[in-house]
C-alpha cells in the first residue's frame, strides 16, 4: 500500500473523490461548494469531476438545506452538506435537533439516515464572536447525532470516508488550522472506526486527553515538559458523541493524573463528560484532581490579544501540569509556540 | 357509475369516523397522546391523495391523522399507536403527531410548524436524481407560511424545479391567531406566481373538487416540470389541540360557525350519494366495523417491553 505526501484538507478532498467514486449516491453541496475557493481547497475539483448534480452551491439557507439532506437521506441518497463556519449551522439546528437526530428512533427504526455535515471549528484571523466556535458539545448533548473531530490527516482521511459510508448523521468537525498539517497518507481508499480513541503520544506521569487542535497544543506542551523530564500521554477521543473511555480510564490508570484540554468552552462542556466518566472509573487511583483546559467563558472577542487570552494554548497546559506535580514554573522564555501568524493572515 | 365518488366517500368517512372514535374514547385517558385532529380537512387529504395514486410520497404536520389514513395507512396499527401499544405503527415511540406510513406513502409527520416542508424538498430532489417518477407533496398549514423554512423551501423548489406539490391546508388560524395578527401580505398566489409554480386555491370542502384541481394541477406540472401549489381553505371544526370545540370563542368568526356546520366534507358528499341512490349506510357500516376491530385490538395489546427504550438510536 502507497502513501502519498499530502496535507489535512487534501487528504478531506481525496477521502470526498474516492467515495464519490466510490458511491453515485454520495452528492456535496452548500453554500460556496464549488466556487473558486473550494471550501479551503477542501472540494477541489469534485464540480469539474462529477457535475453539477453531485456538487453544487445554494440559497443561503442553511435551516432548509441541513432539512433537504434529510429528505434525500430517507430516499436513498448520502448528502454531504458543508458549512464554511460550524456557527452557520446553528441556523439549522431545528433540523438537526427536533428532526435529523431523532428521525429514525421515532419510527422505531424503520429508516436510516446517512448524512455528513461538514462544520469548520475554531480560530482564524481576529473573526470575533461568530466564525470562531467549536460547539462539538453541544452537538454531542443530542442523542442520535454522531460528533467526529478528525485531528491527525490520517484521521481526515479515514474518518471523513468512514462518515460518508456510516448510516447516520456524522457531524464532522475540522479545525481550519490543521488543514495546513502535511504528512503522509495512505493512498488506497479506507476507513478509520468512528467511535475509537487514539493515542497520540506514549507516557507516564500525566493523561492529556486532548479533542481537535488541542492534540497539537499538548503535544507540544509534551516536548518542552520532555526536557525536564516530565512524561505526557496523550490521547485523542476523536469521537466526541460516544466517549471510547477505555484507553482513557487504561492510561489514567497508569499516569494517575489527568488533564482534559477540549477545544471547546469548558463550562458545560465534553470536558465535564470526560472528567465524569474518568472519576467513575479512576476516582481510587487519582493522585490528584482531574483538570480542564478550554475556551474562557465567554463570546470571543476579535483584538488579537483578547483572542489569544480566550483560547488555551501549550503554555496553559505546561501551566497546569506543574502545579498537578508540585513543580515550579521553568522558564519558557526563548520556547517556541505556535503561531500562525506567519501562515494565517486572513481575511477569512 | 363512477367509481370514484365511492372510493373518495369511504377515504373521508374513514378518517371522520376514526376520529369521532378518538373523540368517544379520549377521556378515558389510555391514549396519552396530543391529537391534532383532522376535523375539517378530511377532503384535502383524501382527494390529493387520491390523485396522486402510487406516485406519491407524503409529508404532513402533526395533523396527521388525514394524511395517514388517506393514504391507506393501516387502521389496527394506527389505533395501537394512539394506545401507545408495541402493535402500532411504530411500537408507540410516534404517538399522534409523529404517526406515519411509509409503506403506503405517507414518509413522516413533525411538530415543529413547517418544518418538514424542507425535508420533502430534500425528498423531492433525491426524486429527481433517480429519476423514479415519484412526487412528493408536502402538507402544511397556513401558520407554517409564517416560518423562514417556508420561504426557504419554495424558493430552492423553484430554483431547482423539483418534483413536488405544496398543499396549504389553510384554516386561517395559527392556534388562535388569525392572519391579519401574523401576515404583511394579503395574496399568497400571487406571491407563489413569482416563483413560476402551477397554483392553484379553492375551497378544501369538496373531496371531488380537490381531486379535480389536484389532478390537473399535477398533469401540469408533469408536463412543464415545474413545482406546484394548491392553497385549499377549510374549516378546522375542533380547538389545535384536542378533541373539543373552540367554536363559541372570540377567535373563531361568525362564518366560521357556520361553514362548520353546514360545509361538512362528509355531509355534502352524502346527501349527493344518497340522491344517487347509493347504500351508503352499508358503505359506513363496513367501515365503522373495521374502525371498532381496530380500537379493541389497540386496547388489548400490549406495550413494548421496556429493554426496547434505548434501540434504534443509530442504525447498526
Amino acid at each position: 500500500m502507497a502513501k502519498i505526501k499530502t496535507t489535512y484538507k487534501d487528504a478531506i478532498n481525496l477521502a470526498l473523490v474516492q467515495e464519490m467514486e466510490r458511491d453515485d449516491s454520495v452528492f456535496i453541496y452548500g453554500i460556496g461548494v464549488p466556487d473558486h475557493k473550494k471550501i479551503f481547497g477542501t472540494t477541489a475539483n469534485l464540480v469539474e469531476k462529477f457535475g453539477k448534480e453531485r456538487c453544487f452551491d445554494t440559497p443561503l439557507s442553511e435551516d432548509a438545506l441541513t432539512g433537504m439532506a434529510l429528505g434525500a437521506a430517507i430516499n436513498g441518497m448520502r448528502p454531504i452538506l458543508v458549512h464554511i463556519r460550524v456557527d452557520f449551522s446553528l441556523l439549522a439546528i431545528n433540523q438537526l435537533v427536533n428532526q435529523i437526530s431523532a428521525f429514525r428512533y421515532i419510527s422505531n427504526g424503520k429508516f436510516k439516515v446517512p448524512i455528513v455535515i461538514r462544520n469548520i471549528i475554531g480560530r482564524g484571523w481576529g473573526q470575533g464572536c461568530q466564525h470562531t466556535k467549536s460547539m462539538q458539545s453541544l452537538f454531542a448533548h443530542i442523542p442520535g447525532l454522531k460528533v467526529v473531530m478528525p485531528t491527525t490527516i490520517e484521521d481526515a482521511k479515514g474518518l471523513t470516508a468512514a462518515a460518508i459510508r456510516d448510516n447516520n448523521p456524522v457531524m464532522l468537525m475540522e479545525h481550519r488550522w490543521l488543514y495546513f498539517q502535511e504528512g503522509e497518507v495512505e493512498e488506497e481508499p479506507f476507513i478509520l472506526p468512528l467511535d475509537k480513541a487514539s493515542k497520540i503520544r506514549d507516557g507516564k506521569d500525566i493523561t492529556i486527553v486532548a479533542t481537535s487542535w488541542m492534540n497539537v497544543e499538548a503535544t507540544r506542551a509534551a516536548d518542552i515538559l520532555e526536557k525536564r523530564g516530565v512524561s505526557v500521554e496523550i490521547i485523542d477521543p476523536r469521537c466526541i458523541s460516544s466517549i471510547d473511555i477505555d484507553p482513557i480510564v487504561k492510561s489514567v490508570l497508569k499516569t494517575k493524573r489527568c488533564i482534559i484540554a477540549d477545544y471547546d468552552w469548558v463550562y458545560g462542556g465534553i470536558s465535564g463528560e470526560l472528567s465524569s466518566q474518568i472519576y467513575d472509573w479512576c476516582h481510587k487511583s487519582l493522585k490528584a484532581p482531574i483538570k480542564r483546559i478550554g475556551f474562557a467563558h465567554i463570546p470571543c472577542p476579535t483584538a488579537r490579544h483578547l483572542e489569544d487570552e480566550f483560547y488555551s494554548n501549550s503554555a496553559d497546559i505546561i501551566r497546569e501540569v506543574e502545579r498537578i506535580l508540585g513543580l515550579p514554573e521553568m522558564d519558557l522564555t526563548g520556547e517556541e509556540f505556535y503561531s500562525y501568524e506567519n501562515k494565517f493572515k486572513g481575511p477569512f | 357509475m363512477d367509481n370514484k365518488i365511492i372510493e373518495l366517500y369511504k377515504k373521508i368517512y374513514l378518517i371522520k369516523k376514526v376520529e369521532d372514535v378518538i373523540k368517544d374514547n379520549y377521556f378515558d385517558d389510555e391514549m396519552k397522546t396530543p391529537m391534532h385532529m383532522s376535523k375539517g380537512s378530511e377532503a384535502i387529504a383524501a382527494g390529493v391523495c387520491f390523485a396522486l395514486g402510487d406516485r406519491g410520497q407524503y409529508f404532513s404536520t402533526y395533523r396527521s391523522h388525514a394524511p395517514y389514513l388517506a393514504s391507506g395507512g393501516d387502521v389496527k396499527k394506527f389505533f395501537a399507536e394512539m394506545y401507545g401499544k408495541k402493535q402500532g405503527q411504530y411500537a408507540g415511540r410516534a404517538g399522534s403527531m409523529h404517526i406515519a406510513s411509509p409503506e403506503t406513502g405517507h414518509i413522516s409527520s413533525s411538530a415543529i410548524v413547517a418544518s418538514n416542508i424542507p425535508v420533502a424538498v430534500g425528498a423531492a430532489w433525491a426524486n429527481k436524481m433517480q429519476k423514479n417518477g415519484k412526487i412528493v407533496v408536502v402538507f402544511f398549514g397556513d401558520g407554517a407560511m409564517d416560518e423562514g423554512n417556508f420561504w426557504e423551501s419554495i424558493n430552492m423548489a423553484s430554483l431547482w424545479s423539483l418534483p413536488i406539490l405544496f398543499i396549504c391546508e389553510n384554516n386561517k388560524l395559527a392556534v388562535h391567531t388569525r392572519p391579519e395578527e401574523r401576515q404583511g401580505y394579503s395574496n399568497i398566489e400571487k406571491i407563489i406566481e413569482q416563483f413560476g409554480m402551477i397554483k392553484s386555491s379553492a375551497l378544501g370542502i369538496s373531496v371531488e373538487l380537490v381531486y379535480d384541481i389536484t389532478d390537473l394541477i399535477l398533469k401540469a406540472m408533469i408536463e412543464q416540470k415545474r413545482p406546484g401549489f394548491i392553497e385549499l381553505e377549510y374549516y378546522r371544526h375542533l380547538e389545535h389541540v384536542g378533541i373539543n370545540s373552540d367554536i363559541n370563542e372570540t377567535y373563531r368568526e361568525v362564518d366560521n360557525k357556520r361553514f362548520c356546520k353546514d360545509k361538512d366534507p362528509i355531509l355534502e358528499l352524502r346527501e349527493r350519494l344518497l340522491i344517487l341512490d347509493i347504500n351508503v349506510e352499508s358503505i359506513e357500516a363496513e367501515i365503522s366495523k373495521e374502525i371498532y376491530v381496530a380500537l379493541e385490538h389497540a386496547k388489548k395489546g400490549e406495550f413494548s417491553d421496556i429493554s426496547e427504550i434505548y434501540k434504534d438510536v443509530f442504525y447498526g
